[in-house]
């Protein structure tokens, strides 16, 4: 069997949603196809009819300041986010989340999109994109419609765009103001998949001493990319010091709930590790702020 | 939307119509022929298909070919540049050639591609860039520094407009004129362009594609098999059975116990048992047809390990029951042994599966000839043996089959069963068609013998003051399913079980064990690796118990010349562990002179640094008691070339070099003035298996005195000619000189034709004779002796291990090729630290959890340490100029030395490999809890 039929290469958004409502079978966007050739190459993936090549859509391959936020079109390779000035100043955890995403001829056609629309759990670039504050854009025949990035997990793998139907476009991240800043830093263990075994994502902004605000990501953290909400409301508005950093990573203990992956990590690996890996990552975040 | 496909490949237009589900890769390799852009994984994991699109390094293997419309695309192929019928290498080709960064060369193109991408952008890269570009770029001979050294020379070439800078590599110390100085492999230019043919790379007229339908359960009587949906398939030539299978049913190496198709009725013994072959026009319905076989088994219960495999009450997988082989070792008296010794110490360690990886997958393809002859193009390590294991299923006559080895991307011994040489012999000969059979990476890992697992029992006695007096082992071995050479990897391991030392007592039981698992075979360091992993280990506790230096500890019990082995053989010369024990320990203490003390890095105090020591030795050559056997033949070309012939088998290693270089050494010409042909079984003489680290040694020497007999034979004919004795006949800078006269070699030629001589020689060279293990005496005629060193660096906090250097002596007795030798060693490194820290082949109750190359990390460069080679040579007489194996000796220290490393730095002994850093940070944090 051919893993696909039919392999549209579409200029535009309105060409792809077309497409996809013409298609003679199931569709599905590809952009880098660094996960879906594989899971169609290995059986993991029903046969396609159609492909839609989304990676030279003008609006998905846009990197650019929109009034006050960032696009990052959800088909820019991760490599140019990586090397993108205007990433590197407003989203520095996601150019770290993107700078460890594989390796480099993966990384020059994987894309922020497909790193969200897998719905995992630990996915790098999502867990950025949370502590970032998010928003995708979703675009459907219907037009363009906005969520917050964390409303489009449904669980493990599970997002609740319509495929076939719906398209992510991009994201849009508040731009960074003085006093703030993010950081990305995750464990890996050099057997078996590579999936970290713990990512942590850090956005906080300072003002003098004291946490004015805090977001923190943490994959695998729950069955869907997950906030440490707890922790951000208990440290908004106190100092930054071994006190408020300790009642942090309680809070965020406490709300977490790992899982024992086979051959990965257990749930009590995770939770020792986050320790040191919460604290870290604020430690870099809170010099940044500076 | 049937838009054509309109690409420019190296600069050339061309516009294709686009067929459904092609990828980049198979468009190029496929419809351009475009076959240096080679495809290792099929999974976006090695790197070798890498490409440039528009400027970009891409893995074209997962890349829609219909994506690259409209794109620039550059291969391998387009960076050499062909003025006229001259080929100008680019600088990166040239400096891979000349650092020696090329081995099997399979990688090479995608590490080239690479290294040009990256040097486009960035034209004066440090060694982190290039580590960060080259990080998924997988190279299993692990050339890893090398590369790096060669991207850096290119670089500056580049920038400067300079020649590329030279690598220093000392000569041997017991040079020659050609032997023991630093030549460049003979293969290295067409690995480097694109143009060196592995067997997936050849096409022939007509051919058909195979494949081979899996049982896909670990064990089970097969009921039922239905072919028929296969066979109605449109497109399907030809769909066999074991019903179908012409002659002998089994095949194997040492055992005829391995089922060439399962028949009905039949035991299943592991997932890649066959149970059908299928010949199709296209790879496609060959696959499709093969999932339209239906089985039906009879499953039972399933044999995960070796120690459950001895038990009584378990299924018996065949006819002799579970044990392969119960294999003793017995020296002194243990009891007595134990009674002197102070200390005691006993601990089992466990070893898991792991596999080659090499990064070229298995091809065979046969094409039938009309003469009935049937020719098999394959990389093969032992391409005679394939021959009598194809006419034997086909029930022929062994001179009606013809193996044409081919380029081998990677063996390191996963490369010496049949894999699908018998299945396209059996298909070609029923649709007289070419028929090809590829493994994509999933197959590979599913059904090629593998390393054994192993658990290994040690307890050590030793007095006070370090000696030992005794060692009492009990090795299982995990043979899996079939036999292989299971019988003799684990008799190395048990052998070698005691360490390299000196030891009155040795008592040694292994029970190599027939399961559910793939089968087990030869992987570099046969056996070794796992026992030196747990003898090694327990030589670090003993001298922590006995407060000596680890160092001290090995080198008083070190063997020397005059020791008396574990089996009884007495050391005569060429034992140069104390050498290699002084030297490792002297550059290890260079940079620290406490190096077995944890230092804490000041900045990061999670961060502990430590050094860890370990030796090992291994024999060279097939020993106890078999025959070694090597032939080579040596003929003087009319146009002055010599060509040395042999069937052992390049598959990286250097072998070609070395042939080159003793011949060329023997003839007083230069290397260049030397072509090398190996493994064809109608051309070349039986060089035996490439294993045991035996090929310089047999086939080195048998071309050798093959080049001697034809160099003897030339001086006789002119002594009689000028009327001079034999010794006033010289060989010099590539003439003959005979009574003032000067002949060349073409001159030469002619002569020995027109006094009816032919310019030719053969010789087979015996190595002298073994005895079989139980027997005492030699059991082997050499060994060869490693030690390394390891700087560790573990986090407190997460377990992670990095390890920061190596230091690696190797006893060789003589370098033939220096620069050959210094690749074999890092990558011999580097294939040890994946085994302690990367790699392991995961079961689950008989089903292969790793079965794609996503889940089996092998090293790739960011885990390369900085490696120190020091090379040691206590030449043994009978080797050729001294020398003794290397391919396997390099590679067995790393892993204790790095465990070892580890518990130096935080006191965690690994007992199991590969290394769990979970484990590691576990035992950190409950020993502080109870602080």
């Amino acid at each position: 069997m051919n893993l696909w039929q039919e392999f549209i290469r579409p200029a535009t958004l309105s060409q792809a949603l077309k497409a996809f409502a013409e298609s003679r079978g199931p569709a599905l966007p590809i952009a880098g196809g660094t996960d879906l050739m594989l899971d169609l190459a290995q059986g993991r993936h029903s046969p396609i009819h159609t492909l839609v090549d989304v990676t030279s859509i003008a609006e998905m391959t846009v990197l650019e300041l929109r009034g006050d936020e960032l696009f990052v079109g959800a088909s820019v390779p991760v490599s140019r986010i990586v090397s993108d000035r205007l990433a590197g100043a407003h989203a520095q955890a996601l150019t770290e989340a993107c700078e460890l995403i594989a390796g480099p001829q993966v990384r020059n056609v994987a894309t922020l999109g497909g790193n969200v629309a897998h719905a995992l759990p630990a996915a790098d670039g999502t867990i950025a994109l949370l502590a970032l504050n998010a928003e995708a854009e979703i675009a459907g025949l219907y037009g363009i419609r906005r969520v917050p990035l964390n409303e489009l997990f449904l669980g493990p793998g599970k997002s609740s765009l319509k495929h076939g139907e719906e398209l992510l476009v991009g994201f849009y991240l508040p731009l960074s103001k003085l006093g703030q800043a993010s950081c990305f830093k995750r464990i890996m263990r050099p057997q078996g998949v590579a999936l970290p075994i713990i990512n942590l994502a850090i956005w906080l902004e300072s003002a003098d001493d004291t946490v004015k605000q805090i977001r923190i990501a943490v994959g695998p953290g729950a069955p869907t990319p997950w906030r440490a909400t707890e922790a951000e409301k208990l440290m908004t508005g106190k100092p930054m010091n071994e006190e408020t950093i300790n009642a942090g990573l309680d809070a965020v203990l406490a709300q977490i709930g790992f899982r024992s992956s086979p051959r990965r990590a257990s749930a009590d690996y995770r939770r020792h590790l986050v320790e040191g890996l919460f604290k870290d990552t604020l430690e870099t975040a809170w010099q940044r702020a500076k | 939307m049937n838009n054509q496909i309109s690409i420019s490949v190296n600069g050339i237009k061309h516009t294709l119509e686009p067929i459904a589900g092609e990828t980049l890769s198979t468009l190029l390799r496929e419809r351009l022929r475009l076959t240096g852009t080679k495809i290792g994984c099929g999974e976006a994991e090695c790197g070798a298909c890498t490409v440039l699109v528009d400027g970009e390094p891409i893995v074209s293997c997962i890349y829609p070919a219909e994506r690259a419309g409209g794109k620039q695309i550059t291969t391998i192929e387009g960076l050499a540049e062909r003025i006229h019928e001259e080929m100008k290498l680019h600088p990166l080709q040239e400096a891979f050639v000349e650092h020696g960064a090329v081995q099997c060369g399979f990688c090479i193109p995608g590490q080239i591609m690479t290294a040009y991408a990256l040097l486009k952008r960035n034209p004066n890269p440090n060694s982190e860039d290039i580590r960060f570009a080259l990080k998924d770029t997988l190279c299993r001979c692990a050339g890893y520094p090398t590369i790096e050294n060669a991207i850096i020379a290119a670089a500056h070439s580049l920038r400067t407009g300079k020649p590329i800078p030279q690598p220093h590599i000392p000569d041997s110390i017991h040079n020659h004129d050609v032997v023991g100085r630093t030549h460049l492999r003979p293969d290295a230019v067409e690995k480097v362009t694109g143009d060196a043919i592995y067997t997936d790379d050849l096409l022939f007229d007509g051919m058909l594609y195979a494949k081979a339908r899996r049982a896909m359960i670990p064990h089970g009587i097969l009921k039922k098999l239905d072919i028929s949906k296969a066979k109605a398939l449109s497109g399907v030539t030809a769909v066999l059975t074991a019903e179908d299978i012409p002659g002998e049913h089994n095949h194997g190496l040492v055992i005829y116990d391995w089922p060439t198709i399962v028949g009905i009725g039949e035991r299943v013994r592991y997932v890649g048992d066959t149970l059908a072959i299928i010949a199709a026009e296209t790879q496609q319905i060959a696959e499709q047809a093969s999932a339209l076989i239906e089985a039906e088994f009879d499953l039972q219960p399933v044999i995960t390990n070796p120690v459950q495999a001895r038990q009584a009450g378990q299924p018996q997988l065949h006819p002799n029951g579970n044990l392969l082989k119960h294999i003793k070792v017995r020296k002194g008296d243990l009891d007595v042994g134990f009674a002197k010794a102070d200390v005691i110490l006993e601990h089992t360690f466990h070893t898991p599966i792991t596999d080659h990886a090499f990064l070229e997958p298995e091809c065979s393809i046969a094409v039938p000839k009309p003469d009935g002859r049937m020719e098999i193009y394959v990389g093969s390590q032992i391409p005679y043996q394939d021959r009598t294991q194809v006419a034997r299923v086909m029930g022929w006559e062994e001179s009606r089959v013809r193996i044409v080895g081919q380029l081998m991307g990677g063996g390191f011994g996963g490369k010496e069963d049949v894999m699908g040489q018998i299945h396209v012999a059996m298909l070609a000969n029923v649709t007289q068609r070419p028929v090809k059979l590829l493994f994509d990476r999933h197959e590979s890992l599913l059904v090629h013998p593998k390393r054994h697992a192993t658990q290994i029992r040690v307890k050590i006695g030793a007095m006070k003051n370090g000696r030992l007096v005794a060692v009492d082992t009990e090795l299982y071995g995990d043979t899996g399913a079939y036999a292989s050479l299971g019988e003799k990897v684990m008799t190395r391991a048990t052998t070698h079980s005691a360490g390299p030392y000196d030891v009155p007592h040795v008592r040694a039981d292994c029970y190599a064990m027939y399961t559910n698992n793939p089968p087990a075979g030869a992987f570099r360091g046969f056996g070794v690796t796992q026992s030196a992993f747990a003898v090694e280990s327990m030589m670090d506790m003993l001298a922590e118990k006995l407060n000596i230096e680890p160092v001290e500890l090995r080198r008083m019990n070190a063997l020397h010349v005059g020791s008396i082995t574990n089996t009884g053989q007495e050391l005569r010369e060429s034992v140069g562990l104390i050498e290699c024990i002084d030297k490792v320990d002297a550059e290890m203490r260079r940079s620290n002179p406490h190096p077995f003390k944890p230092t804490i890095d000041s900045a990061q105090p999670n961060l502990v640094r430590a050094w860890g020591f370990a030796s090992a030795y291994k024999n060279t050559g097939l020993g106890g008691g078999a025959p070694d056997i090597s032939g080579a033949e040596v003929e003087l070309y009319d146009d002055g070339m010599f060509e040395v012939r042999s069937s052992s088998a390049e598959m990286g290693q250097g072998l070609v070099s070395v042939m080159r270089m003793i011949v060329a050494e023997e003839m007083a010409v230069g290397p260049d003035k030397v072509r090398v042909l190996v493994m064809d079984t109608d051309l070349t003489p039986n060089g035996g298996p490439t294993t045991a680290s035996r090929q310089t040694y047999v086939t080195g020497n048998a071309s050798r005195y093959a080049a001697k007999t034809l160099r003897n034979a030339i001086t006789a004919m002119l002594a009689e000619k000028y009327d001079v004795k034999p010794e006033q006949i010289k060989y010099k800078n590539g003439f003959v000189h005979a009574n003032g006269h000067s002949m060349s070699y073409a001159e030469v030629a002619k002569e020995m034709k027109a006094m009816g001589q032919q310019p030719r020689a053969l010789y087979e060279y015996e190595a002298p004779k073994t005895r079989p293990l139980g027997t005492g005496g030699d059991m082997h005629f050499a060994f060869s002796f490693g030690v390394q060193a390891a700087e560790v660096e573990v986090n407190t906090q997460t377990g992670e291990v990095r390890v920061l250097k190596v230091i690696a002596a190797n006893d060789v007795g003589m370098a033939v090729n220096p620069l050959g030798l210094q690749g074999q060693v890092e990558g011999g490194v580097m294939m040890g630290l994946g085994n302690a820290l990367t790699e392991e082949f995961i079961m689950d109750n008989g089903n292969v959890v790793t079965d794609h190359l996503a889940r089996y990390r092998v090293p790739g460069i960011m885990l390369t340490p900085e490696i120190t080679a020091i090379i040691v040579e206590h030449p043994t007489a009978e080797g050729p100029y001294g020398a003794k194996g290397v391919g396997e000796i390099c590679s067995i220290p790393t892993t204790p030395a790095i465990t070892n490393a580890i518990y130096n730095a935080v006191g965690v002994r690994i007992d199991r490999t590969p290394v769990d850093q979970e484990l590691i940070a576990k035992t950190i944090w409950e020993r502080e809890e109870e602080k």
